[in-house]
């Protein structure tokens, strides 16, 4: 399974969610399908878009918000399961795509290489509703399942370790924040 | 304990008069009766964390989410964000009110403390954050006001040092 056609099969269901992302192929590849003012790519600080996926589900709990993590940065920040568990947003989706990899790098193998369990450390952190899938279909379904319920999930994707031929995108950071931020505050005024 | 009720209360008031609406805290014994009284604020939306990074992300989301917030912290907790306010909070200009008890200063008595004590300025001057103290009943409310404007006009972190003076009465 690859990365780029688990977010195509979804990417029309990200238009109306505010959508979190890490570094790296998570983020080159979605810009690559077509950035959206309600795209924040976090382009660094590893481990902090859960964080930030969490502080805006708690301040807007009416609001689909989407993070898309992936094994290396989750892993930097395992206490953020913890705390999304604590206050598990109803509406809050965590996708997680398992490379096993930190790919940018060089391809280094994670820990999930190894024998980690990201489903299995979701769980027992308290997240309500957590899975893994293997193929694009049964993403596909888990994702759409997940935002017509109400239950804080993260969905554990296991993809390949290939990314995009570049990482870096024509947007600059700054650029993205302040779009990303104005598209919510507009939201409050339609 | 003698953690200054009344003064955490200032302090708390300070907060909410500024329209703080999200803390996120990681408890330590100097900032236990403003976690207990955000706690029992139904207005507050309190955020206790695992490690006091993850409120560098959360205050980015209250900030997109058009919320204001303060992260209460102790030095050592700031020194563990380090990465995630220069990564992001700088790198992507959010605003971040950042409380921060100042322990391992003079008087301190817990061995433990003593060498982040010693960082703690040093450490916010090399990251070009700018801190001030309170120490002062007086100017409690004034400060807390003016770092949370500075935050918001300069879009980046500023940090307000919880003194033993202000904190703890013995």
């Amino acid at each position: 399974m690859l990365r780029l056609d688990c977010l195509r099969a979804i990417y029309s269901e990200l238009e109306s969610s505010l959508v979190v992302t890490i570094m790296g192929a998570v983020a080159a590849e979605l810009h690559s399908l077509g950035h959206r003012p309600n795209f924040f790519y976090l382009q660094h600080a590893m481990g902090l878009a859960s964080s930030t996926g969490l502080g805006l589900a708690l301040c807007l709990p009416e609001q689909t918000v989407v993070v898309i993590d992936g094994d290396g940065s989750l892993l930097m920040n395992l206490g953020s399961l913890s705390t999304m568990a604590r206050y598990r947003p109803r509406k809050l989706v965590h996708i997680v795509f398992d490379n096993e990899s930190l790919l940018s790098v060089g391809g280094f193998p994670t820990a999930t290489s190894t024998g980690t369990d990201l489903e299995g450390i979701a769980r027992a952190a308290g997240v309500p509703r957590v899975m893994t899938v293997q193929s694009v279909e049964s993403f596909k379904a888990a994702v759409n399942d997940t935002m017509l319920g109400s239950e804080l999930t993260t969905i554990i994707a296991k993809v390949e370790a290939k990314g995009p031929a570049a990482y870096v995108t024509d947007l600059s950071l700054l650029e993205n924040q302040f779009q990303f931020r104005r598209y919510i505050q507009s939201l409050g005024k339609r | 304990m003698p953690v200054s009720l009344i003064n955490s209360k200032l302090i708390y008031d300070a907060l909410k008069e500024c329209d703080i609406r999200l803390l996120s805290a990681l408890p330590e014994t100097w900032l236990v009766h403003l976690v207990r009284l955000s706690d029992d604020d139904p207005d507050m939306i309190l955020v206790r964390l695992a490690k006091e990074e993850e409120g560098v992300g959360v205050s980015a989301g209250a900030h997109f989410a058009g919320v204001k917030s303060a992260m209460l912290m102790q030095n050592h907790g700031f020194l563990a964000s380090i990465n995630g306010i220069v990564s992001f909070a700088h790198l992507y200009k959010i605003p971040l009110l950042m409380l921060i008890s100042y322990r391992g200063s003079l008087g301190e008595r817990d061995p433990w403390q003593t060498q982040g004590g010693n960082v703690t300025e040093p450490v916010l001057r090399a990251l070009g954050i700018p801190y001030f103290s309170l120490d002062a009943v007086d100017t409690v409310k004034k400060r807390i006001r003016q770092a949370q404007t500075l935050a918001d006009s300069s879009l980046q972190p500023v940090a307000l040092l919880l003194t033993r003076d202000l904190m703890w009465e013995e």
